[in-house]
């Protein structure tokens, strides 16, 4: 079974590194956006399904990172690759700090508190013309030579999520990612445990605001704009459909979540205008018929025909 | 060891507990008897930080811990059980304890090496001595009640604590469930020296295990004694085992 995956993420790997030599520009982009979300919505679902907390509004994360980036690009003369290190940064630290204020609520009220004060951070993004360019966003913003090229946007994208991938799946292995899914299931049993409860939550949130900046920033290499529609929260909203729709349970499930989202998105807006409509409608579905997700579905179908009664106990 | 002075905690005007007085001293296992409601849970939580006295002090090995919190509290070597079961429902067996050893060992800021090469043969240990080593792969969820009340304690030891408190470790079990854990119990007290302090409403049960008895009733200490000195108390008899003469001496 263990070579199985491995051969599966072999092949998988292969086929994302030849894909630009066959497939035209549009679909090229597609499939960068489709990482860059997938990146995104994984990063959310180490605090979501992971650590068991409401981030309702991660979106923030994502646009801080992505405005970050931008305008140390455009605004300094500094080297990009700092660009690129001081966007996640300063969206981790924002993670930290709205970490600190809201982890004192639980559950829900945890998220409604989120929501207002990334909603603050929007509404000064959208009002600071002179600084953020307001709801003009920034365009055409300098991306260095070897990335400006739509592949070379793709490569670097598909290079940068797969190693972020990768780490965050050492995270979520690690004996932090075991305490974290032991806070999830049970925090008084936690704190009755030895650990503090608040600062793993606190640090869990901090390292999901890093790798939504990452995310942010790719998103200025592959598209070289960055506009406050980006940390709306209709845009939170989606990210959280993904990982619901994926398998929240399931480490690849918000990659896929945001794979289909993504791709329905782009199709579906060709014809029709009520695209919130239908995502309104996959929700219900989902919700009813896929309470795990997609993946969780299959990973469930699967563990009954290998393991046959065994899960029924 | 433990020594709890006139703890009191009201939820909204309702006195759950009331100026109660308990102490344990180092090896002893101390039974908490009282009726539904008297306040035993509530006294376990203010002990284990869980939440915090109206007034009152809880004294451990004579350093005051009071109101700390919980993982404070565990750090000083006190573990418990829960009443209700209280684990790690999406998680096996082997990690519901291991996480609970990678915590005292201060592991949990770790967070790039995989947990799986952690604490194992610790872990297994512990599984071995309360009999749950054949369930280690079980996601928890899937265990039998009596499992899980067993998986508590087993949490509990991940901490290697010298102060264990119980809060009904038999209630809900089958009963050759509840005499392997009564058996468990006793193995705790005396191969590793453990001093344990529990709450439990079989009596028989209380009176094969306990030391000491403390009842209460209505939040309050009755009596804290010998076994003897409270089977032929007035007030307990009267209040608690209903009259009836069951005095030995
Ligand atoms: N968090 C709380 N809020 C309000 N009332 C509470 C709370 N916790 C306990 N109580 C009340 O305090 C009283 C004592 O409860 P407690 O659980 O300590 O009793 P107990 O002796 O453990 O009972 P049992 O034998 O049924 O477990 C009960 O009347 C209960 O309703
Ligand atoms: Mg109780």
């Amino acid at each position: 079974m263990r070579k199985n995956t491995l051969l599966f993420l072999i092949a998988g790997i292969i086929l994302l590194l030849l894909f630009p030599v066959f497939l035209p520009r549009f679909y090229v982009y597609l499939l960068s956006i489709i990482l860059l979300y997938g990146l995104l919505a994984t990063s959310l679902n180490i605090v979501l399904g992971y650590g068991g907390i409401f981030q309702f509004h991660h979106a923030v994360f994502y646009g801080v990172g992505a405005y970050g980036t931008a305008l140390m690009l455009t605004k300094t003369a500094m080297p990009a690759i700092l660009a690129f290190i001081v966007g996640p940064l300063v969206a981790s630290a924002l993670g930290f700090i709205l970490g600190i204020i809201c982890i004192r609520l639980s559950k829900l009220y945890f998220g409604m508190l989120q929501i207002s004060l990334g909603s603050l951070v929007w509404a000064i993004v959208y009002r600071w013309y002179s600084f953020t360019g307001g709801d003009d966003g920034i365009h055409g913003i300098p991306i260095p030579e070897m990335l400006s090229s739509y592949i070379g946007a793709y490569y670097y994208t598909l290079i940068i999520t797969a190693v972020c991938i990768f780490l965050i799946f050492k995270i979520i292995n690690s004996p932090f990612g075991s305490a974290l899914q032991g806070i999830r299931d049970n925090p008084v049993r936690s704190e009755m445990i030895g650990i503090n409860v608040k600062r793993h939550q606190i640090l869990a949130l901090t390292i999901a605001g890093f790798f939504a900046g990452v995310a942010g920033s790719l998103f200025v290499v592959v598209d070289n704009t960055v506009f406050p529609d980006m940390l709306f929260w209709t845009l939170s909203l989606e990210i959280l459909i993904m990982c619901l729709l994926g398998g929240w349970f399931s480490f690849m499930g918000p990659m896929l979540g945001a794979g289909v989202i993504v791709a329905l998105r782009t199709f579906v807006s060709t014809y029709t205008v009520y695209w919130a409509l239908v995502l309104g409608v996959l929700m219900i579905f989902v919700i009813f018929f896929l309470p795990n997700g997609i993946l969780g579905y299959f990973e469930e179908r699967f563990k009954k025909v290998f393991m046959g009664s065994e899960i029924k106990e | 060891m433990l020594e709890v002075v006139g703890i009191s905690k009201s939820f909204d005007g309702f006195k759950a507990v009331n100026n109660a007085h308990l102490s344990v001293e180092k090896g002893e296992i101390v039974a908490v008897i009282g009726p539904n409601g008297a306040g035993k849970t509530t006294l376990f939580n203010l002990i284990t930080g869980i939440i915090k006295p109206d007034s009152g002090r809880v004294l451990f090995n004579n350093e005051d811990i009071t109101g700390l919190p919980p993982y404070k509290i565990c750090r000083k070597h006190i573990s418990r059980s829960f009443q209700i079961v209280n684990v790690f429902q999406r998680l096996t067996v082997f990690e519901n304890v291991q996480i609970s050893i990678l915590s005292r060992e201060k592991k949990t800021w770790n967070l790039f090496s995989p947990s799986k090469s952690f604490v194992v043969k610790e872990t297994e240990t512990i599984l071995e001595n309360v009999g749950l080593i054949n369930k280690k792969e079980r996601i928890t969820a899937f265990l039998s009640h009596g499992d899980r009340k067993v998986l508590e304690i087993a949490m509990a030891l991940g901490g290697s604590p010298e102060f264990l408190i119980l809060d009904e470790p038999t209630a809900g079990m089958a009963p050759e469930e509840t005499s392997h854990c009564i058996e468990l119990i006793k193995t705790l007290s005396k191969t590793m020296g453990l001093t344990i302090l529990f709450c439990e409403h079989d009596m028989e049960i209380v009176f094969r295990i306990a030391n000491r008895i403390m009842v209460m009733v209505r939040g309050s200490t009755v009596i804290q004694g010998s076994c003897n000195e409270v089977r032929c108390n007035e007030a307990v008899q009267n209040a608690y085992l209903g009259g009836s003469d069951v005095c030995l001496m």
